[in-house]
């Protein structure tokens, strides 16, 4: 029988273009202490730890090893120690990895950490082209920027979205993460300066794309007894879940929608009983590592019907004062240390729940989603958190 | 830490040679476009989608697969992009990556696109448009290998498919 599991702390580090000022192990010590402070635990609390990164990112292989120190001192203390990576969805993983250590019965008090130094490679489409098969396509130098700017093109072609709805999408998020002290991109956009950055990939320009960032994030599960003593206020796990698609993406070349995430949602929904998400979420923290995406994502995530997600943005609907905010953070689109980003999602959806998240808290949150994408967009995790024990 | 105190950077580079095992299914993809030029994909015994890039098991199906079907020079442009930037050790912009549907495919097969003036980031993107019709264009000099297409270009007189 599985085990009712809840967040219990959260720990964030600035991000930004390169954190000079702290080593690696530095970086991860830093949202590991604040995770342990926001709940008020120990590192001998611990009972198991979950690490993720993605390889090769940082140019150093195994980052677990350099990092085991940081994370609570499990490598001295001879923790058990998991390492997961499962590219852009790395950090969704992990905390997933954490959920499934404590409901499973084996472990109590867990803690998940992710982290990625982007800022620490020179060039972050050559390391990502290294992941596309060897063999047919990597020589066309495809990277996350390209394969994205394709769900951009098929909307655009399909459903009639604009340069502007994007720009519109941009300035959102670029406002909010004026609100979030963790985030990268600290400075105001308006659609006007959005539509005049330079063009990366048609039709995706500098401003729908997310930077790369050096940062870090831990999470603490904790089962449901334990979670009572550590807080008053945990973020239950209501719904979770990961889906994989097939790994040619000439197979599947519907890039306007996105079903692989639409399927996930369904399943997730339906273990959390939502029936209208709109209605019954509170907040959304999607990883809208592109413009785009946070369209799309609003669609395939029942928001809304395809095709009119940017509807959604031009109503005001995902707005902080909206029906459904949606990253209030500013979302991946200001902050991208890729490992990381996807724990990041859950983080803050989690201080969402748990009344934490300062100046950029939504009033009154209950129910908080949040979604991580990779692997060239073909993984997909989402977790349901809740104020209520499900 | 004070403000002024210098912090260093330690530098680092990662040039680690590998070789990648093509297979006997891509072999002989690479040694149709070389000799043949012809395109060749593969139909799954099950579900008889022809699947490209050749594989040697339909991942829907889970069925292996050993028929081979020779699918046409032209197909339908089914996704594209257009990079502008560059990026260091990655091909040069502006280049066109797109995926086409090649006729009696099911589906795409990644490539470039050419032929068109991609210079100017305002008129290229009117030149492209998802459902033209395309054609390979092969090399003279092949090595048996994707770049023995050089790219694909529009279909002169027939826009649609």
């Amino acid at each position: 029988m599985a085990r009712r599991v809840a967040i219990v702390g959260v720990g964030l580090t600035k991000c930004s273009s390169h954190r000079r000022d702290v080593t690696y192990p530095e970086l991860v010590h830093e949202a590991v202490s604040a995770a342990l402070a926001d709940a008020n635990l120990k590192a001998k609390d611990i009972d198991a730890v979950v690490y993720g990164s993605m390889d090769p990112f940082d140019g150093v292989f195994a980052l677990e090893r350099w990092n085991v120190d940081a994370c609570v001192g499990a490598g001295a203390a001879n923790m058990p120690f998991l390492k997961l990576t499962t590219g852009g969805t790395t950090g969704g993983s992990t905390a997933l990895g954490g959920y499934y250590h404590v409901t499973s019965g084996m472990f109590d008090v867990v803690l998940t950490v992710a982290s990625q130094r982007v800022g620490e490679t020179l060039e972050a489409q050559l390391v990502l082209n290294t992941a596309i098969d060897p063999i047919y396509e990597r020589w066309m130098g495809g990277g996350a920027i390209t394969v994205v700017a394709n769900q951009a093109s098929s909307h655009f072609h399909y459903y009639g979205t604009t340069e502007e709805d994007l720009a519109m999408v941009a300035a959102k998020n670029y406002a909010c993460a004026l609100n979030n002290p963790y985030a990268h991109l600290q400075r105001h956009l308006t659609v006007e300066d959005a539509l005049k950055m330079r063009m990366l990939s048609w039709p995706l320009r500098l401003s729908d794309c997310c930077p790369s960032s050096d940062g870090a994030c831990a999470i603490i599960f904790a089962s449901e007894e334990r979670a009572a003593k550590i807080t008053k206020t945990p973020a239950w796990v209501r719904g979770k879940g990961q889906i994989t698609d097939n790994y040619y993406i000439g197979d599947r070349p519907w890039f306007q929608d996105w079903d692989g995430l639409t399927m996930l949602a369904q399943r997730v929904y339906k273990e959390a009983r939502i029936n209208n998400p709109l209605q019954e979420l509170d907040v959304a923290e999607l990883y809208n590592a592109f413009t785009i995406q946070e369209i799309i994502e609003c669609e395939a995530l029942g928001f809304c019907e395809p095709g009119k997600g940017a509807e959604l943005v031009r109503k005001g609907v995902t707005d902080m004062g909206g029906e459904l905010p949606v990253c209030p953070s500013g979302g991946t689109l200001c902050t991208n240390p890729i490992g990381a980003t996807g724990l990041i999602r859950i983080g803050e959806a989690a201080l969402q729940v748990m009344g934490k998240a300062d100046k950029r808290q939504v009033p009154n949150v209950k129910t908080a989603l949040g979604h991580v994408w990779g692997a060239a967009i073909g993984f997909h995790v989402l977790m349901i958190l809740d104020k209520e024990k499900p | 830490m004070t403000q002024e105190e210098e912090i260093l950077i330690m530098p680092g580079a990662w040039n680690l040679p590998f070789r990648h095992t093509a297979g006997r299914f891509a072999s002989r993809f690479f040694r149709e476009l070389r000799d043949n030029k012809k395109i060749f994909g593969v139909r799954c015994p099950e579900c008889r989608r022809v699947l490209l890039p050749p594989r040697p098991f339909c991942e829907r199906c889970f069925a292996s697969i050993d028929e081979w079907v020779e699918v046409g020079n032209q197909g339908t442009l089914e996704l594209f992009t257009i990079c502008y930037v560059p990026f260091l050790g990655l091909p040069p912009p502006p280049i066109a990556t797109i995926m086409v549907k090649l006729d009696g495919a099911d589906g795409c097969l990644s490539h470039i696109l050419g032929g068109i003036d991609l210079s100017d980031v305002d008129k290229a993107p009117e030149l492209v448009k998802i459902g033209m019709r395309v054609e390979a264009v092969w090399r003279d000099e092949r090595k048996g290998e994707i770049g023995d297409i050089e790219y694909f270009r529009p279909v002169k007189s027939s826009r649609r498919a």
